[in-house]
Order: C-alpha cells, then structure tokens, then sequence
C-alpha cells in the first residue's frame, strides 16, 4: 500500500490510508527523501491517525526519517496519534524522541508555521539592528 | 431391588409421605401458626433482643418488623410461593442496611425464628413421635427455602448498594475540566490504585483528543502517596500526552511522591514541574502565550489600592 505525498506550500504532507508493512514503511522513508529535495521542503507531517497498532519498527523508522529530515533542513512532525496507541507506545518504551508529535494535521500545520515564523525572527534580528 | 424399596419404606413414614398428606400436615401447622401467633411473636422478638441483634433497631421496631416476616412466614408456609417474601426481603434489606445492619444479624433472626417455631412444634407434638417426624419433614424444606431466600435477597440487596456507591466513585474519581481554551485541568483527590490509575489516563487521552488541549495541569496536591507501579503509570500517562501533542504539567507534588519518583528514576528533564496549582495555571497560559491582566474596576485591584 502505497502512501500519497502531498506538497502543501513548503511542506509535504505524507497521509497514512493502512496499515504498513515494513517495506511499504522504507518506501515511504525513500519517497520522502527524494521529494524534500525535489521540492525544497521545509516540514513535513506524518500523519498515522488511521494505524491503530504502532510497532517498534514503525516508530524507529519514524524517528529516523525525522532525524534524516532534520539533516536536510526540514522539521517532521508526527500527527494523528490515537490515545490507545499513544499509551502503548509508552508502555512498551517507544518513545518519539527529538520528534515532534502533534494532535492533528491542524495542529501540525500550526506548529510548522510557528516554528517557520521563529526562524524568520532569529533571522531578521540582526538586520533590524543595522 | 425389591426389598431395598421395602427396607426405604420401613425407615419410617417421613420420605414416603405423599403429598397429600404434607399439605394436610403443612394446613395443620399453619393453623397451629396463626393460632399462637402473638404468643410465638413475642417469643420470638425476646430471643433477638437476648441474642443481641438488630442493635441498631429500637425495641419497637424490632416487633414491628418481626410482625410482618412472622406473617410472611406463615404465608409461605400456605402458599408455597417465596415470591412476596422475596420482594418484602428486599424492600426491608433497602431500609436496614443503610442502619448498619449485617448479614449475620438477618441471617441470626430467621434462623431464630425457625428454631422457636420447630419448638412450638415439639411441644405440640411430644406425644406423639411419628407424627412429629411427618410434621418436621413438612416443616423443615420450607423454612429453610425461607431463610435461603431471606438470607440471598439481603445479601444481593448489599452487592447491589456496593456496585452503585462504586459505579458513583469512579465517575466522581477523575474529572478532567477545560480551564481555558486549549487548557485542561485535571485534579486527583486520594489514593490511587493500579485500576484507577488505568482510568486515568484512559480520561486525561480521550480527554485531550475530545477538548483538543495543548496544554494539561495535572494537580496531584489530593494524593497522599504512591507507590512505584503508579508512580511509573503517571510518567507513562505524561509521556503518552506528549505523543498526543499535548505538554502536562504536575503540579502539587508532595515531598513523599518526590521520593518516590526520584527513587524510580524518572527522567526529570521530561517531566514538567510547578509547585502548586495556581503556579501550574501560570506556567500553562505563558506556554498557551494568554497574559491575565487585573482590570482597574475588579475586586483584585480594590484590594491593592486599599492596602
């Protein structure tokens, strides 16, 4: 099962339809890559609301993705988490770390304009120094 | 074959009576019943109050009460149906227990009841043994269906008082309110076990999905202590919020629980800590980015400008 990637303003939105299989789990890793650079990315948001079983391969691959987009110059923000899900990740010792989760696509939209609009400001700082 | 059938007949006539003459025997003893009743009923409420039951019931009551099991008694012996006993078992097991009466007590009154009616009826029949023997197989299965159902229909009334009085403590047990937009709090009052830990959290998930909170003070001020399983649970509950998008901060932390966390060994860094509520509520609308500005007309500031 195939994951569409949609490209939203500067980010790219992957929507999980299924549940993966570890292959289809290194596909959409692959496919991400190659369209953060293709598109010059900024974020992008993974969102696994329909998963209602998360292993740990799932989340290391998860993390790793957003580590490796990090080295790309691109935030990653995990949404869509389900409760259940969410209580036996942590129980199970598979935590997020060093990503960012969030409640919804909303929501994660909202952190990666805000994280946008912080970096402007560090940036702009100096300039309006001048 | 044959002569085992004979032998079970010899051993007198007690299993072989037919049912004709039970019920004969049981309209003799009904008879008997309501004919020595307020005798009986006297007798019967003196032996509670020597026993020392029903304490917490007054004298007159007692009698009162035991008017109407001594007439429903006597109505199940006639009729044979337990169902109107039943349902007056019920209503005074509904109107006792709240008094603090217990099972042993119910059970202690009718099992009285039985030993001074079978007295009445050994001084009745001493005369004659064989028809004594008839009388008691008639009596017996009947009185002791009587104490059965007495005793069930309290002890079920009881379960059924505790499965709502539990059934109210846990829906009163963890309310999860929203402060302000994005904000939840959530105060635990008491001691929480493993089940109510569980709940918990299946509240404060659902309940950051449902409010869509950014935000959740936890206020631990009502808990005297915990041990290390619920204290891990608490980490996990706040590690799962995370992953929910939402920051928990625990406020209210007594020295014990401190204790106990730091023994466990909870990374602290993950952890979000403010002293009491009201620095929780504080620490959450700076994260939220709300600024709470006193107005110049509010009680707050006539209390300032009078100081």
């Amino acid at each position: 099962m195939q994951v569409p990637i949609l490209k939203q303003r500067d980010y790219l939105i992957a929507s999980i339809q299924a549940a993966l299989t570890d292959a289809d789990l290194l596909e959409l890793r692959d496919e991400l890559m190659k369209q953060v650079g293709k598109f010059r990315s900024r974020g992008v948001i993974i969102d696994v609301t329909v998963l209602d079983v998360m292993d740990s391969f799932a989340v290391r691959t998860l993390r790793s993705i957003a580590h490796m987009m990090k080295l790309r110059g691109a935030d990653t923000v995990i949404v869509g988490i389900q409760p259940e899900v969410a209580f036996a990740m942590v129980q199970l010792g598979l935590t997020l770390t060093g990503v960012e989760t969030a409640l919804d696509l909303e929501e994660g939209l909202a952190f990666l304009d805000d994280q946008r609009l912080k970096e402007r400001q560090v940036k702009g700082a100096p300039k309006r120094g001048e | 074959m044959p002569s085992k059938e004979k032998g079970g007949m010899d051993h007198i006539t007690s299993t072989g009576a037919s049912p004709d003459s039970t019920a004969a025997l049981l309209r003799e003893l009904v008879a008997h019943l309501r004919q020595n009743r307020t005798q009986l009923r006297e007798e019967w409420a003196r032996r509670i109050t020597e026993a020392q039951l029903l304490v917490a019931m007054t004298k007159e009551e007692i009698f009162a009460e035991a008017t109407s099991v001594y007439d429903n008694y006597v109505e199940v012996l006639e009729t044979g149906s337990v169902e109107a006993l039943q349902a007056y078992a019920r209503n005074l097991s509904e109107r006792i227990i709240p008094r603090g009466v217990e099972t042993h007590e119910v059970l202690g009154i009718v099992l009285l009841l039985r030993d001074v009616l079978a007295r009445s009826l050994f001084k009745k029949y001493q005369a004659d043994f064989a028809l004594l023997n008839r009388v008691l197989d008639a009596y017996e299965p009947a009185a002791n269906r009587i104490a059965n159902t007495v005793g069930v229909s309290f002890v079920q009334e009881r379960e059924r008082t505790i499965r709502q009085q539990q059934e109210a403590i846990r829906e009163l047990s963890t309310p999860v309110l929203q402060v302000r937009e994005r904000l939840l709090i959530l105060p635990i009052i008491g001691v929480i076990d493993s089940q109510r830990a569980r709940q918990l959290t299946e509240q404060l998930l659902r309940g950051i999905r449902t409010n869509r909170a950014k935000v959740v003070v936890m206020d631990i001020t009502g808990v005297p202590s915990v041990d290390s399983t619920v204290a891990n649970h608490l980490v996990l509950t706040v590690a799962a919020a995370r992953l929910l998008g939402a920051t928990v901060i625990m406020t209210g932390v007594s020295a014990e629980i401190a204790q106990t966390l730091v023994t466990i060994g909870v990374d602290l860094g993950k952890m979000n800590t403010v002293g009491d509520l009201q620095g929780g509520i504080e620490e959450a609308e700076r994260l939220l980015g709300y600024k709470v500005i006193s107005t110049e007309g509010g009680a707050a500031a006539q209390v300032t400008t009078q100081a």
